[in-house]
């Protein structure tokens, strides 16, 4: 008997390997804060170069639409206004967002709430099909589609906003598609059976119970299409046209932050202004991924609070 | 809501060997205050019920003599179990489990065969001796009178069982590990009348040789079955005595209005 007393205060092969489990996971999440710190660290001290060294002033960089980091204007600063790319950038995230969402959702809700079995067992693997395709085949496909029918119908060169936000608009609709099929699956049955017996529709069952139950997942389902949009560097590269114009309307050639760095990146030479400016543009994407994972988190805990009786 | 006066208490004396007793044990989540000065001794190969109203605090007391409430909440004041105090930190809450076993509201049986379910624990400790694994499946199914009805189909899922079966099989799962003592959350609330007479039935049996701690809301199976009663109210335990004062004499006003149902 008291073999088991001595046992209750000693450590065993059980507490052991709870040591060793807990060691291993410690050491793999520090490694991977150590890298994001890294890199981190480095984009913020390439970014902020332009400002500290080579004395761009930072309110400048944003609201100024002259982008020569080669040139001076005439009173001797560099001219490194990144306005246009970050309003491009914005407007084809915002425009295909706000064209792919209510697609999205309705594909979502046809695939989870009218489908039967079948048919969302066919349509799963045609969402994943979209998801799949590399970004360089949806801009060859853009380029060679989208950009002679937008000039066909509109005039000018076909590139611009509108191209882009079109290319843009069938790659997030997969992404955006699918969360949202998730974030409805996960309303429980018994909401949809508690509305259909007070004699609701099924119209107003999904439209009153089951859209405002998901609605938290709904909207983190944009917010993740809008960051894989605000990120997407090569396909809209292909058609956006890539002029560094404050945009006029929405088929005149523009650039945005990520398509700026792909053509530019190769151009330059490290260490000097025209490469601190690209990076001071990554560090700008990289605070804007910042910003929409915070407000998905900022939404999701919202939600919670919601759940919670 | 009548309000009574938490310093009126009555603890009375166990005079049996003591399986397990608390001291002064304190419970906070955060801020809350939810388990006060928990003062009780269980006795050995008894049965102890603990009754009270719905967050009175019962279940949470239940999962702190298993260090269940590791992580979840903050847990004060001495547990003491073969004279040591099992709630200290340097305890090896691993061992303090298998001699504590516990049993859940809803019958959770993992997604494995029966054999599988039975087993999973006695091979996580090592046990590999056939005979010897085959032994404590027949023990622990027969002592959970499920045996009969299910010793033809031990490779099927448990996941087939009736709700009663199943919650029969978790205790089974339970006592193959030869624990002391044996502690249940509400394991009949989910399950009709019949699976609650043979949990009632199997209870019975058991405390011949193990000691058991019920939670209970049903206040007839805490008088059919049990040897001695906790009355918990809003975190304190109000009365505790043989089942028989309790139900037929309460000392406490409580009490009293708890059990004749004239209450809050």
């Amino acid at each position: 008997m008291d073999d088991i007393q001595t046992r209750l205060q000693k450590s065993s092969r059980a507490t052991r390997q709870d040591y060793f489990g807990k060691v291993i996971c410690y050491s793999c999440i520090g490694l991977i804060i150590l890298l994001v710190a890294c890199i981190l660290y480095f984009i913020a001290s390439k970014g902020l170069a332009t400002f500290t060294k080579n004395g761009v002033n930072f309110w400048n960089f944003l609201t100024q639409s002259d982008w020569k980091p080669g040139d001076v204007d005439k009173y001797g600063n560099p001219q490194v206004g990144a306005l246009p790319m970050i309003v491009t950038s914005f407007s084809v995230t915002i425009l295909a967002a706000l064209l792919a969402t209510p697609f999205a959702i309705g594909t979502a809700i046809f695939m989870t709430e009218i489908a039967n079995k079948r048919g969302a067992k066919f349509l799963q693997p045609v969402i994943e099909l979209l998801v799949g395709i590399p970004s360089v085949v949806y801009g060859f496909i853009g380029l060679s589609l989208i950009v002679p029918f937008i000039r066909g119908i509109f005039g000018g060169t076909g590139f611009g906003i509108l191209s882009g936000t079109l290319v843009l608009f069938v790659m997030v609709l997969p992404t955006i598609t699918s969360l949202s099929v998730d974030s409805l699956k996960s309303v429980p049955m018994h909401y949809r059976q508690a509305s259909l017996a007070l004699g609701a529709t099924r119209w107003q069952t999904i439209y009153k119970v089951i859209l405002k139950a998901a609605a938290p997942g709904l909207l983190t389902a944009v917010i993740f299409g809008m960051a894989r949009a605000f990120g997407e560097a090569l396909a809209v590269q292909m058609v956006i046209g890539n002029a560094i114009l404050m945009p006029k309307n929405l088929i005149s050639p523009a650039s945005t932050l990520t398509s700026k760095l792909t053509t530019e990146i190769g151009n330059t030479v490290m260490g000097t202004l025209p490469n601190n400016a690209l990076w001071s543009l990554a560090l700008v994407l990289l605070f804007m991924s910042l910003l929409f994972n915070l407000i998905v988190r900022f939404i999701g805990r919202r939600g919670n609070i919601k759940n919670e009786r | 809501m009548k309000t009574y006066d938490f310093n009126q208490q009555y603890i009375s004396k166990i005079e049996q060997e003591v399986a397990l007793s608390t001291e002064n044990v304190q419970v906070h989540y955060g801020k809350s205050h939810a388990i006060f000065d928990a003062s009780l001794d269980f006795p050995r190969f008894q049965i102890t019920s603990l009754i009270g109203a719905s967050g009175s605090g019962k279940s949470t007391y239940l999962r702190c003599l298993n260090r269940m409430n590791d992580r979840i909440a903050q847990v004060d004041g001495k547990i003491l179990y073969r004279n040591t105090d099992i709630n200290s930190k340097t305890i090896n809450v691993y061992e303090v489990r298998r001699h504590i076993g516990m049993v859940f509201q809803r019958p959770n049986p993992f997604a494995k065969s029966i054999r599988e379910n039975i087993l999973f624990a006695l091979k996580n400790n090592g046990i590999n001796d056939k005979k010897e694994l085959q032994e404590r499946l027949e023990t622990s199914l027969r002592d959970a009178a499920l045996w009969d009805e299910v010793k033809d189909d031990l490779d099927k899922s448990a996941l087939a069982l009736s709700g009663g079966q199943q919650q029969r099989l978790c205790i089974a799962r339970s006592i193959a590990m030869h624990p002391d003592i044996l502690l249940l959350d509400e394991p009949a609330s989910a399950l009709d009348p019949i699976s609650t007479s043979k949990i009632e039935e199997t209870l019975k049996l058991l405390s011949k040789s193990y000691t058991i701690i019920i939670v209970t809301h049903n206040m007839q199976q805490a008088s059919r079955i049990s040897d001695y009663t906790a009355f918990f109210h809003m975190g304190h335990i109000i009365e505790y005595n043989q089942t028989k004062n309790i139900f037929t004499a309460p000392e406490i006003k409580a009490t009293e209005d708890y059990i004749s149902g004239d209450f809050g």
